[in-house]
């Protein structure tokens, strides 16, 4: 790290307040889905932050609005996404087209899920390069390709692939290569929606370990989203947990696997099998709630094993329980984590 | 002993290419492996994409022919050679697929497919009996028939969707379940809820499952004995907490070796050894090989020449 990095402010991305809704109406009926609702977070430089949600908690929704890439009927409908870029602050929340488009790609990133259908598949891989990097980069011909080049070596792919039709390449190779598209113009930001989830084992942890290498030797930021918490074990400084749009729980990874003081983190936790451990494991019983109409007060209630009355009629407030931990829980005192650390040592590797 | 699904030296080759190309790959080389039909058990297929676990799974199934070898069950042929064979064999080993929400047609209500499924398959053509069919198979799996009546797919969970998908697979009272990568594509929180079902299935209505996954962890959770296949050769093969505590083969080495575990959440060790990973990679395309047999009844393949 410079001398110049450390005059910097702490943090990179400022979240407060956010509210973003869609909102439709047709013929005179109005509906709104509150698919982010009231999330303050903040992301320091150089931090790998994992955010962690199922499938229709919000998560994707909450990303869209970092990236700056919503679409009506889906809009911010109150509070503000400040980022620190060296260019200048910008809030992308209230920002204009010409603003987010100059920090797109160069200091503003997306590594994007399924990269089958990322990838335009009648081009060749190098066109695709030109498409996304050349104007940001601001290089053309022999020096873009040569830029391109070596920054595919560190992601350990050969030249070749610059001439490679998408089908051409394996699924790891096509994840490396979006991952190539997101990183070539050394961006302070990026965001990776489920980068790895389509892989398989050998080569989810081979994708993985290179997007902290790149982070690492990039000094970026990277929100890392995804529903597998053993990929946030691995690869997050800090966690945050979304549950039905709100931000239930945050903290520093292992304490949030040893020591989550929400209900919802202690589950997710505990669910997961382990090698060495045939211990029966709890399943969660309810569904998702449906965002567009949520449950009142806390809305992890209706499946919560520790809800009172209260939980039915307030809603908690995310308050800081623990240094750098936060959590929005009536009850976090009597959370316990349901599997005990030393259970999940089965036998040495 | 009788035996339920035996599989036998079973190969299957795909051509590539147009006319002229002679080029074939081996999807699935010379597999073995038979299920007791008095002893229900979940019996796990692990491998990675490409490794030939899902055309096993649809040799069994009758949804391919296997190239050389022979698959029986209950000692005849898979798929049956005429109508009524093939449906005595469809009510007796039904499958369960990955994706829920492609399984089921979105404009179609669930419990349609129940009911023709019990009325193909259990030849019922009163509507109480079939109404009684439907709610026994749901019972099963924790849901009821009022809960689903009427529904579309959209209008459940991922979690729901695949229990249904499985009360579906249970109308018939199947004997055998092929579920493949059935977790998969559910929801962190309603994962444990399925696995917890396969294994109850097991455990109280005696049904055996062929369970494909590349999930070691699920897989050491519930199965009985499990094969790890590498590019269409079976590598390894035994009891599942043997083979996974102490995997012997160099690729099962490195599957283990790749699970993401949460013990040392927080300290970032995502390093793979290149060595495992290079040595891995060279038994793949080794030439031959074959499946000894340990002390501890395992089978692990072994290549002359090889360390």
């Amino acid at each position: 790290m410079t001398l110049a990095q450390d005059n910097k402010p702490r943090d990179i991305l400022t979240v407060e307040g956010l509210k973003a809704y869609y909102q439709m109406s047709y013929f005179g009926v109005d509906r709104e889905v509150r698919a982010v609702d009231d999330i303050t977070m903040t992301v320091r430089r150089n931090e790998i932050y994992g955010i962690a949600g199922e499938s229709s908690s919000g998560k994707t929704s909450f990303i869209k609005v970092l990236a700056a890439a919503l679409r009506p009927p889906f809009r911010v409908v109150a509070g503000s996404v400040k980022y620190d870029f060296a260019s200048g602050p910008v809030d992308v929340a209230n920002a204009t087209d010409a603003q987010i488009e100059a920090i797109r790609w160069r200091h503003l990133s997306y590594i994007m899920q399924g990269s089958m259908s990322v990838l335009n598949p009648v081009r060749r891989i190098g066109r695709t390069f030109e498409d996304f990097a050349a104007r940001p980069l601001g290089l053309r011909g022999k020096a873009f390709e040569d830029r391109v080049v070596s920054h595919l070596e560190k992601l350990k792919l050969p030249a070749d692939v610059l001439r490679a039709y998408p089908h051409e390449l394996s699924g790891g190779m096509r994840q490396r290569v979006t991952i190539g598209l997101a990183t070539v113009c050394r961006p302070e930001f990026i965001i990776a929606d489920e980068p790895t989830t389509a892989l398989d084992v050998v080569v989810q942890k081979e994708v993985l370990s290179l997007i902290r290498d790149v982070q690492q030797e990039m000094g970026s930021s990277v929100v890392f989203v995804t529903h597998d918490m053993s990929v946030h074990a691995n690869m997050a400084d800090r966690v945050g947990i979304i549950y039905a749009g709100r931000l239930v729980e945050e903290g520093p990874t292992r304490q949030m696997f040893f020591a989550p003081k929400h209900p919802y983190t202690a589950h997710l936790v505990a669910s997961l099998p382990r090698i060495g451990d045939t211990t029966q494991r709890p399943a969660l019983e309810g569904r998702p709630p449906s965002l567009a109409s949520p449950p009142s007060g806390c809305r992890f209630h209706p499946r919560c094993p520790l809800a009172i009355d209260k939980c039915k009629t307030d809603v908690p407030p995310l308050e800081t329980v623990a240094p750098d931990h936060r959590t929005a829980c009536w009850r976090w005192q009597d959370v316990k984590p349901l599997v005990a650390p030393h259970a999940a040592h089965g036998v040495p590797a | 002993m009788t035996t339920l699904l035996n599989v036998d030296n079973v190969s299957k080759t795909f051509a590539m290419g147009g006319v002229l190309s002679r080029k074939t790959t081996a999807a699935v080389q010379d597999a073995s492996f038979s299920l007791a039909a008095e002893k229900p058990e979940i019996f796990t297929i692990i491998g990675e994409s490409g490794s030939g676990k899902t055309t096993l799974a649809r040799m069994i199934l009758g949804l391919e022919t296997p190239t050389t070898g022979s698959i029986t069950f209950r000692g005849k042929p898979v798929g049956g050679a005429t109508k009524a064979e093939r449906m005595a064999f469809m009510s007796a080993v039904q499958p369960v697929f990955q994706n829920p929400f492609e399984a089921f047609n979105p404009l179609k209500q669930i419990d349609r497919y129940l009911e023709s499924t019990a009325r193909t398959f259990l030849g019922l053509k009163d509507r109480t009996a079939v109404d009684a069919a439907m709610d026994g198979a749901l019972q099963k799996v924790g849901l009821s028939l009022a809960e689903v009546k009427g529904r579309y797919p959209h209008e459940m969970s991922g979690g729901q969707l695949q229990r249904a998908a499985i009360a579906r697979a249970l109308i018939p009272n199947p004997p055998l379940l092929i579920a493949d990568e059935p977790v998969s594509m559910v929801d962190a929180s309603l994962r444990m809820s399925i696995v917890n079902l396969l294994k109850a299935l097991r455990d109280d209505f005696g049904v055996s499952v062929i369970y494909i996954t590349h999930d070691l962890a699920t897989a050491y959770y519930i199965s009985n004995r499990l094969i790890i296949m590498q590019r269409g050769r079976i590598v390894e093969m035994g009891d599942a907490r043997t083979v996974l505590e102490n995997p012997e083969h160099p690729y099962s080495r490195l599957l283990k070796a790749s699970v993401l575990s949460t013990e040392d959440a927080g300290d970032g060790k995502l390093a793979t050894n290149p060595d495992m990973v290079a040595l891995a990679t060279r038994l793949a395309t080794a030439p031959g090989g074959q499946l000894v047999s340990r002390p501890d009844g395992r089978l692990v393949r072994v290549y002359e020449g090889a360390a």
